[in-house]
């Protein structure tokens, strides 16, 4: 019994740790990055001066944290402010809207694997709070379940915009989830595995996916099927981060939200601490897109270079918190993944809808297609014999050609309007 | 799986299912479809079949019903909260159910009463011997851990190739069919 007991406070331990401590605080983090790199890259300075007012109290300068306790007065705000429910919205759908948006992004922290796994009182525990052998597909399951959020508020709101929003972004997230899980089955079968944990390892050992110069420790270039392994990864990679990004309604794809045609989207008549649920539901969803994307292609918790097991092996007596530098090495990869996204996010304007629907049924969907194909023959070509292979690569190739045919040609010329 | 696990399950589900039929506005019914597909995928879990569990909830709450929603939305349904319940589909309905029911009592009652084996070290054991040595899935089991992902796609691609290839023509024909029809209606 103390046994269950000792196990039930370390997973809760690990839940709420890793959940509220390390998640939840990147959503204001990359908040604050959004402001001021955007700030930066617009050549303006950006939120600097919250902070202590010490200029009341008669000194000659405030005292500012440069700017970096903005989102706590962001918070305040949003949750000072009036929560007002307009009087024709359908009021229990309206209610549970918000809370459908970030519950499933963060839910699906808990197969995240954060860290090497750390040794306390010769007690060896994993730094990932749900060790399943599902993990990708548990985080697209419940990832998907967002897209209720969405859809509810904007019919809820019951006015036409925030519903034309709504319908927006249910027919991009399902449509993009078909590119993210046709992108991810290279990967999958390069591992031969669905466990992260395991995954992430594989790739300490062996060399990132998108960087295989190590093989057991040993720097070198890798041989020669890993080496043609990554063009399909590195396809792959493009496919599912692009993909991350239609998937979190970011820019370039943020048309649920495009306030040029629809005011503001799904959230538009949400107000207070509910327009801030969608507003972290969003961020959540950044930030999970972002670990699986390093999870996946860079490495995870890997420092590479065959650095990870002096990492692991890295202690204070009988504690080895190997794992924790690990978790650092993470959160720095995780951020750096962050601040790539507000980069697109401030350089490349929005896409038109039908162009958004273009990129994701015609292009990604027949490019995540023939990438399996290519990277199911670049795997099992040791077990080939050439003349199998030789026609598997012919035809691809003929595979290939046709759909880039098919694709250009299906397309009837836009006739331009006339007035 | 504990059983209070299995009821807690089991009740979302049947709530869920009852929710279905009882409520009158068609986005609470689609609604409660979802709340009974995660019970099922509770269920599964439970079963340990992790990953028919987890594509429950992927390929039914996360498409299929979110499809449902949109249409159900985009139509904005109205008469179905005041119609008065005809006699002919409750009728319809219920001989459906009392049909099903006397099937499944049929097939139970012709099925002996075992419990599964317990999912410990052994039985594990006593599988990996009849997989190939040192496979994946023999590794996994002489491990203590039930590759369920594995075993199912090993029996799929091995077991049932042919089917699982017939099946995804009949998918692809279906698709076709989707946009050939709706191209023409659209000329």
């Amino acid at each position: 019994m103390p046994d269950l007991l000792l196990q039930l406070a370390i997973i809760l331990f690990k839940i709420v740790t890793l959940t509220f401590i390390v998640v939840l605080p990147l959503v204001p983090i990359s908040v604050y990055f959004e402001r001021r790199f955007s700030a930066i890259i617009q050549d303006r300075v950006g939120p600097n001066r919250v902070g202590i007012p010490l200029s009341l109290l008669g000194f000659k300068k405030d005292f500012h944290f440069f700017g970096l306790i903005q989102p706590m007065a962001d918070g305040i705000k949003l949750f000072l402010k009036e929560d007002f429910t307009p009087q024709y919205v359908r009021k229990a759908f309206y209610w549970l809207a918000p809370a459908l948006t970030v519950v499933p992004a963060l839910i699906t922290v808990c197969v995240v694997p954060f860290g090497s796994p750390i040794t306390i009182f010769g007690h060896t525990e994993k730094l990932v709070i749900a060790d399943i052998d599902v993990g990708p597909l548990f985080v697209f399951a419940i990832a998907s379940l967002s897209v209720y959020g969405i859809t509810l508020a904007g019919w809820s709101s019951n006015s036409k915009f925030p519903f034309i929003g709504g319908v927006r972004s249910t027919a991009q997230m399902i449509s993009y989830e078909i590119c993210l899980g046709l992108s991810i089955i290279p990967v999958l079968l390069y591992f031969g595995e669905l466990n992260l944990g395991k995954i992430v390892e594989h790739q300490a050992q062996h060399g990132w996916l998108l960087l295989p110069l190590w093989q057991n420790g040993q720097i070198g270039l890798p041989d020669m099927q890993t080496a043609l392994f990554w063009i399909p990864a590195v396809i792959a990679f493009l496919i599912f981060t692009i993909s991350i990004f239609a998937e979190t309604n970011r820019m370039p794809f943020d048309l649920p939200e495009c306030e040029t045609e629809l005011v503001g989207g799904y959230h538009t008549e949400y107000s207070s601490m509910k327009f801030a649920l969608f507003f972290m539901g969003e961020y959540a969803a950044m930030v999970i897109g972002s670990a699986m994307v390093v999870t996946l292609f860079l490495g995870g918790w890997s420092a590479g270079f065959g650095l990870d097991p002096l990492i692991a092996k890295l202690g204070i007596g009988g504690f080895q918190i190997g794992g924790l530098i690990h978790l650092g090495i993470f959160l720095t990869k995780l951020v750096g993944f962050i601040l790539f996204f507000i980069l697109v996010r401030w350089t490349v304007p929005r896409f038109r809808y039908d162009q958004l629907m273009k990129l994701g049924w015609v292009i990604f969907f027949e490019a995540a297609l023939i990438n399996v194909f290519l990277a199911a023959l670049i795997l099992a070509a040791p077990d080939l014999t050439a003349v199998i292979l030789g026609t598997g690569a012919v035809l691809l190739i003929a595979v290939t050609a046709a759909v880039i045919w098919v694709a250009k040609t299906s397309e009837a010329p836009v006739k331009p309007l006339r007035a | 799986m504990p059983s209070y696990l299995f009821w807690l399950f089991a009740t979302v589900m049947l709530s869920g299912g009852a929710a279905v039929i009882a409520f009158r506005n068609p986005v609470s019914c689609a609604l409660a479809v979802v709340a009974c597909f995660v019970g099922l995928a509770g269920l599964f879990i439970g079963l340990s079949a992790f990953f028919v569990g987890i594509i429950q909830i992927l390929v039914y709450t996360g498409a299929v019903m979110v499809l449902f929603l949109f249409i159900i939305m985009l139509l904005d349904l109205k008469d179905e909260e005041k119609r008065a319940k005809a006699l002919a589909p409750l009728a319809a309905g219920l001989s459906l159910v009392i049909l099903f029911a006397v099937q499944l009592i049929g097939v139970l009652s012709r099925t002996a009463n075992k419990s599964a084996p317990e999912l410990d070290a052994a039985t594990l054991a006593t599988a990996a011997a009849n997989l190939k040595e040192g496979g994946k899935i023999a590794t996994a089991l002489g491990e203590g851990r039930l590759p369920d992902t594995h075993l199912i796609g090993q029996t799929l691609f091995t077991g049932y190739n042919l089917p699982l290839q017939i099946l995804g023509v009949l998918l692809l024909v279906a698709t076709v069919g989707v946009v050939a029809l709706s191209k023409k209606t659209a000329d």
